[in-house]
């Protein structure tokens, strides 16, 4: 027992409802939170580092036991997320303090922000699975609100859309979840997954499976079910696109990992469903990315095809595999933060997100234009920085199981994610210098720190990989083998 | 326009009020042993306000009610999370009830839970959720 795992979610779920009395201060609600995240920060820091250590923590709430009750279950892999969840919601804080604008931060923005944080981290760390839907609706909640909060025309169309897809699916979820009790009678995670080995390979079994994919499928973007996330994500403003870009869609394909490695580990059909779906997702997501002339919708389309990379490492199931999806993931939320925070500086400069209307601005902001630079590197892969293992550990895992064609898309993505985003580059900071209107106004420097210590972090990561690996590598066991998480949570 | 005559709507309120109220008091204290507590009792007690706005208008509830709802909200959630937080101080797993025993006059024989003050938290948070969207769409009209 160890009540150091719910740290990271009651820090912001604190500083969320303390903010509500200080609606009308600004200052000191933009005290507490960037405090807060800081503290939250250390906390799951010291959190990772305990699970490195000890092994698998749990704590079972209310003093249930294990079954019975509730139980949060920090492996590495969650404790990783919730460290890189806690990494990026202060860099969209501190990005936020310099834009987002008074009318948001007097209607509660922070306060909100802290309760998606709450069911982020919630989501990463239940070891039940009610609990986890409990979690996304939370987080679900506070991104309706900060979807809608500013209330312009775009934003209320995307809203409406959102939360229609997000109710739908939730309510499947629901339905999935009550399949799978009156199947195996449990809803604590590691007792489903004795309970699912105990019972054979039903039919039932396979369907929940695939309606699990559906449901989880429909938050993380996978092909068919992402036709929902250009729209939406491009409607609010940067630091809440980073947010829901980085974590959102991430929780999602959490959720797949973990039921798909713990509940279904020898279900054959769904691990080709799943492998079919990714490959396919990616080829979505590239056609998105190359055919659009707006720096928004690009990188959303990029968010697709890290989807479809990571599900695509988790579908061949080996360890190796999974060491490079947690990588790959890990990578994927850090750089998705940086880049949709410099795409919202540029857009901000340039009045607007369309390529054919910018060009020139490295001569005035290079700080601005190297930072991209490096980050647009690193999301394509390009060694030394933090793309590349990821991707080569997929990649070569997949040619080992001869997953030719995957890998082979796999590796083509890649290509045409490093055309999109330097299509970016050279479209916004190469070319003749263009005079735009707010141009002065743009706080270049304040707002830039943020993604850029975000990028510092992605390419240290990408240097640090033979420090780093021994920590992935931990997470990736567990997920090949399931018992370490059952003993854990059991306790047999 | 002519203002409606509401007289018997408003008699009637200024008696049956107290006795919603009561009721919710006392479904919300009945609820740890049977069917009540803290969301029903929340929701009754928000009734009673509602019929209060619909028998006056919204400045008079404001007058006699000067409460920040957005505030009981924060209110609220801070006595439910609040709760489940003294548990990490005594050591136990969040959410951990105390609870024990204790003859006091009157009633005799009663128990006191820590669960109560979570419910306080719940049954103050429906009625400042309820009442935040009551008071939106009305103000708008």
């Amino acid at each position: 027992m160890s009540n150091l795992l719910i740290m990271p979610i009651l820090i912001p779920l604190f500083t969320g409802i303390i903010l509500i009395f200080f609606a009308n201060s600004i200052k000191v609600q933009r005290y507490i939170s960037g405090f807060s995240a800081l503290l939250a920060i250390a906390v799951s820091a010291v959190l990772a580092t305990q699970v490195y250590n000890d092994g698998i923590q749990t704590m079972n709430v209310s003093n249930w036991e294990a079954p019975f009750g509730i139980t949060l279950v920090s492996d590495m892999l969650s404790a990783l997320l919730v460290l890189t969840t806690s990494v990026i919601a202060a860099a969209c804080l501190f990005y936020s303090f310099r834009s987002i604008g008074e009318d948001r931060e007097k209607f509660y923005y922070y306060s909100i922000f802290n309760f998606l944080i709450v069911g982020v981290n919630g989501a990463f760390t239940t070891g039940d699975i009610f609990n986890l839907f409990v979690f996304f609706e939370v987080m679900l909640m506070a991104s309706y609100v900060l979807l809608v909060l500013g209330g312009t025309k775009i934003q209320l169309r995307e809203s409406i859309k959102y939360i229609l897809v997000n109710v739908i699916s939730s309510a499947l979820f629901v339905i999935s979840v009550a399949f799978l009790y009156s199947v195996v009678g449990t809803l604590n995670m590691a007792h489903i997954s004795v309970r699912i080995a105990e019972a054979g390979n039903h039919g039932i079994l396979t369907v929940i499976a695939v309606l699990f994919l559906i449901v989880f499928g429909l938050k993380g973007a996978i092909f068919p079910l992402y036709f929902w996330l250009p729209g939406s994500y491009y409607a609010p403003p940067a630091p809440v696109m980073a947010l829901f870009g980085a974590l959102l869609t991430k929780v999602g394909v959490y959720s797949i990992i973990r039921t798909y490695t713990l509940f279904f580990p020898h279900d054959i059909f769904t691990h080709d469903l799943l492998q079919v779906l990714s490959i396919l997702t990616i080829v979505a997501g590239v056609i998105g990315a190359i055919a659009f002339n707006d720096i928004k919708k690009i990188i959303i389309y990029n968010i697709i095809i890290a989807v479809g990379v990571i599900l695509f490492g988790v579908s061949i199931m080996t360890k190796e595999s999974m060491t490079g999806s947690v990588f790959y993931l890990i990578h994927d939320m850090v750089i998705k933060a940086a880049l949709f925070l410099i795409i919202g500086i540029i857009a901000k400069l340039a009045g607007t997100a369309d390529l054919r209307k910018m060009g020139g601005l490295i001569n005035k902001y290079p700080g601005l234009g190297w930072t991209f630079f490096i980050a647009a590197l690193a999301l394509a892969g390009i060694p030394p920085l933090s793309g590349f293992v990821g991707k080569l550990l997929i990649v070569r895992s997949g040619f080992e199981s001869a997953s030719f064609w995957g890998s082979g898309i796999v590796l083509m993505s890649s290509l045409f994610v490093l055309f999109s985003v330097m299509k970016i580059f050279m479209g916004a900071f190469w070319g003749s210098e263009r005079a735009f209107k707010d141009e002065e106004k743009v706080p270049v420097k304040g707002l830039l720190a943020a993604p850029a210590i975000l990028t510092a972090i992605a390419v240290l990561y990408g240097l640090g990989t033979e420090a780093i690996y021994p920590v992935i590598s931990l997470a990736a066991e567990t997920l090949t083998n399931p018992d370490i998480y059952i003993n854990a949570v059991l306790k047999e | 326009m002519m203002k409606t005559n509401d007289i018997i709507l408003q008699t009637v309120t200024k008696v049956t009020l107290f006795v919603i109220i009561l009721f919710s008091i006392y479904l919300f204290f009945t609820g740890h042993y049977h069917p009540g507590g803290g969301f029903i009792g929340g929701l009754m007690s928000s009734g009673a306000i509602v019929l209060l706005l619909l028998a006056y208008d919204i400045k008079t509830v404001t007058a006699i009610l000067p409460v920040d709802y957005k505030k009981m909200i924060g209110a609220g959630l801070l006595f439910s999370a609040g709760t489940g937080t003294g548990a990490l101080i005594a050591g136990k797993p969040f959410l951990t009830h105390a609870y024990t025993y204790v003859s006091l006059p009157l009633l005799g024989k009663t128990s006191l839970h820590t669960a109560v003050l979570f419910d306080t938290g719940v049954f103050l948070v429906v009625i400042g959720v309820t009442m935040t969207i009551i008071q939106t769409i009305g103000e708008s009209e």
